[in-house]
C-alpha cells in the first residue's frame, strides 16, 4: 500500500472509529434534562449575583425546576422574573417586595482617623489590622469591598464612605455578605428613613469617634408614632413592617443618624402595619 | 540508571519543578492566564488537566508504539493525536455526566476547554519522544509506566502553576497597580517573575533524588 493511502486511510479508519464511539456514548448515556430548566434560565436576570442563595442563574433555575425552590428569590429580576417563572412551572405564588441595599453608616470625614493605613486596599484586609484605621470600629472603611461585589455598578465610594446608587441596586444581596462589618443592609425599596450608623458602643465614645453616629437617645424610639423605632445596645434600629415613612424619627435625631437614605423624603401613606 | 523508583520519582518530581509546562516550558498558557482569577476555578481546571493528560497519554504513547511508528506514520502523530485527544474529551465529559453529575458539575465547564490545548498535546508528544527510546532497552511496560508519570507529574505541575500563580494575582490585584499596568501586562509580568523563580529549581530534583537512593 502506497504511504499516502495507508496514511489516509488509518486517520480515517481512526476518526471513524471516535465518531461512533462518541455516537454510541452520547445514545447510551444520555442524560434528561428538562426542558423546563433552560426556560426558567432565560426568566432569571442572569447576573450570576448569588442573591438567591444559589451559586448562579443556571443553579438556581435548576432547583426551581426539580426541588421546587421558591420562584421570588431572583432580586434583580424583580416581580417580573417570578411572574413569567410562575407561568413556566403553572404556579402562583406572590413575589416579595421590592428591596434595596443602603450603608448602615454615614462616616467617611464624619469619622476620625487612628492612623494611616497603607496595606492592601481592601476593607476585608484593613480591618485586620488593629481594629482597623477609622476611628470608629463599626464604620465603613471605604476601600470598595462592596464596590468590587457589586455586579450593578451601584456601590461607590463617595468622601471615605460607600454609598448605595438607589436607581441601580437590584437587591441582591451580594454586597451584604463581603462587608467585613456587615454595614451593607436591606430595607424595602419604598422611601423610608434608614438609620446609618452601626455604632453600639455609648453615646460618648461615639460622640469621640464620629460626628453623625447615634448615640443610643432614644429621641427617634419616643416620637415615632407606630412604635417602629427601637433602641438596643446603644444604637436605634428601624423594623421595616411598622414604618410608615413619615419621617418623625429622622426629623428629631439630633445627630442626623437618622436619614432618608439616598432619596428625597417622600413619606408614604401606609397606615397601619404593611409596608 | 540506578532503579525504577529513583528514575519515576525523578520524572515525576522534575515535571512539577524542573519542566513545569506552564512556568518552564510555556505550554498552556491561556488556561494559565485565563481561569486563574479565582482559586476555585483554577483548582478544577488543574485537576480536570491532570485527569485529561493521564488519560491522553494512556492511549497516545501504546497508539504511537505500536501502530504509528511499526507503520512508518510517525509524521502524522500531530493530527492523529489531536483527534484521539479530542475524542477522549469528549467521551470524558459524557461519562462524567452520566456516572459522577458531582464531579462534572467541579470539573464539566473545563472539560471543552482542554480539548485541544496545548499543554496537553504538549505532554502526549514529549513523552513519545522522551521515552520510546526506553521502550528498546527495557520493554513497553517500563517506557510505559514512564509515560504515565510523566503526564501526571506534569497535570500535577500545572496544578502547582495555577495554584501559586492564583494567590500571586489576587495579591497584584488588591495591591491597585498604575492604570496603565492594570488586568493583562501586570498579569503577564507577575507570570514572568513567578516563572524566573522556577528556574531556579534546574538540575536540583535529580541531585536530590540522586543523593537519597
Amino acid at each position: 500500500m502506497s504511504p499516502i493511502l495507508l496514511a489516509i486511510v488509518v486517520l480515517g479508519l481512526l476518526g471513524l472509529a471516535g465518531g461512533a464511539i462518541l455516537v454510541l456514548a452520547s445514545k447510551f448515556m444520555a442524560v434528561y434534562e428538562d426542558p423546563r430548566i433552560a426556560e426558567v434560565a432565560e426568566c432569571l436576570a442572569g447576573a450570576n449575583c448569588g442573591g438567591c442563595g444559589y451559586a448562579g442563574c443556571s443553579d438556581y433555575a435548576e432547583a426551581i425546576v426539580k426541588n421546587g425552590a421558591p420562584t421570588s428569590k431572583c432580586a434583580p429580576g424583580g416581580s417580573r422574573a417570578t411572574e413569567a417563572i410562575n407561568r413556566i412551572m403553572g404556579q402562583s405564588g406572590g413575589s416579595g417586595p421590592s428591596l434595596k441595599a443602603y450603608v448602615a453608616c454615614n462616616g467617611g470625614e464624619n469619622c476620625g482617623k487612628r492612623f494611616e493605613y497603607q496595606g492592601l486596599k481592601t476593607c476585608a484586609a484593613a480591618t485586620g489590622i488593629a481594629g482597623g484605621p477609622s476611628a470608629c470600629s463599626f464604620g465603613c472603611l471605604g476601600l470598595g469591598d462592596c464596590t468590587r461585589a457589586c455586579k450593578f455598578d451601584a456601590l461607590h465610594v463617595i468622601d471615605g464612605v460607600a454609598k448605595v446608587d438607589r436607581d441601580k441596586c437590584t437587591g441582591c444581596t451580594a454586597c451584604t455578605a463581603v462587608c467585613p462589618r456587615g454595614l451593607l443592609k436591606i430595607k424595602p425599596a419604598a422611601s423610608q428613613p434608614a438609620v446609618k450608623c452601626s455604632n453600639k458602643e455609648k453615646g460618648a465614645a461615639v460622640n469621640k469617634a464620629c460626628k453623625v453616629g447615634c448615640i443610643g437617645c432614644g429621641l427617634c424610639a419616643k416620637n415615632c408614632p407606630n412604635g417602629a423605632v427601637t433602641v438596643e445596645n446603644n444604637l436605634a434600629s428601624i423594623d421595616y413592617t411598622k414604618c410608615n415613612g413619615c419621617g418623625a424619627c429622622a426629623e428629631k435625631c439630633p445627630k442626623k443618624a437618622i436619614l432618608w437614605i439616598e432619596g428625597k423624603p417622600q413619606p408614604v401613606d401606609v397606615s397601619g402595619t404593611g409596608a | 540508571m540506578s532503579s525504577g523508583v529513583a528514575t519515576f520519582a525523578t520524572i515525576f518530581f522534575s515535571m512539577i519543578l524542573v519542566n513545569n509546562y506552564v512556568l518552564v516550558q510555556f505550554l498552556g498558557i491561556c488556561p494559565f492566564l485565563g481561569v486563574s482569577k479565582k482559586l476555585d476555578s483554577s483548582v478544577g481546571m488543574g485537576l480536570a488537566v491532570i485527569v485529561v493528560m493521564f488519560i491522553a497519554t494512556a492511549v497516545t504513547f501504546p497508539l504511537q508504539m505500536f501502530l504509528l511508528d511499526r507503520q512508518g506514520l510517525a509524521y502524522m502523530q500531530t493530527i492523529i493525536f489531536i483527534l484521539v485527544i479530542a475524542v477522549l474529551v469528549q467521551l470524558i465529559e459524557i461519562t462524567l455526566k452520566r456516572y459522577i453529575p458531582a464531579l462534572y458539575k467541579s470539573l464539566g465547564v473545563y472539560l471543552p476547554l482542554i480539548t485541544t490545548n496545548c499543554c496537553v498535546l504538549g505532554v502526549t508528544i514529549l513523552a513519545v519522544q522522551n521515552y520510546s527510546a526506553d521502550m528498546a532497552a527495557y520493554g513497553f511496560g517500563f517506557a510505559y509506566a514512564e509515560a504515565l508519570i510523566c503526564s501526571i507529574g506534569a497535570g500535577v505541575g500545572f496544578l502547582v502553576a495555577m495554584l501559586l500563580f492564583c494567590g500571586v494575582r489576587q495579591r497584584v490585584e488588591n495591591a491597585e497597580p498604575p492604570e496603565s499596568f492594570k488586568g493583562l501586562p501586570i498579569t503577564l509580568v507577575s507570570a514572568a517573575i513567578t516563572s524566573l523563580s522556577f528556574m531556579g529549581f534546574g538540575g536540583l530534583v535529580e541531585n536530590i533524588i540522586n543523593a537519597l537512593m
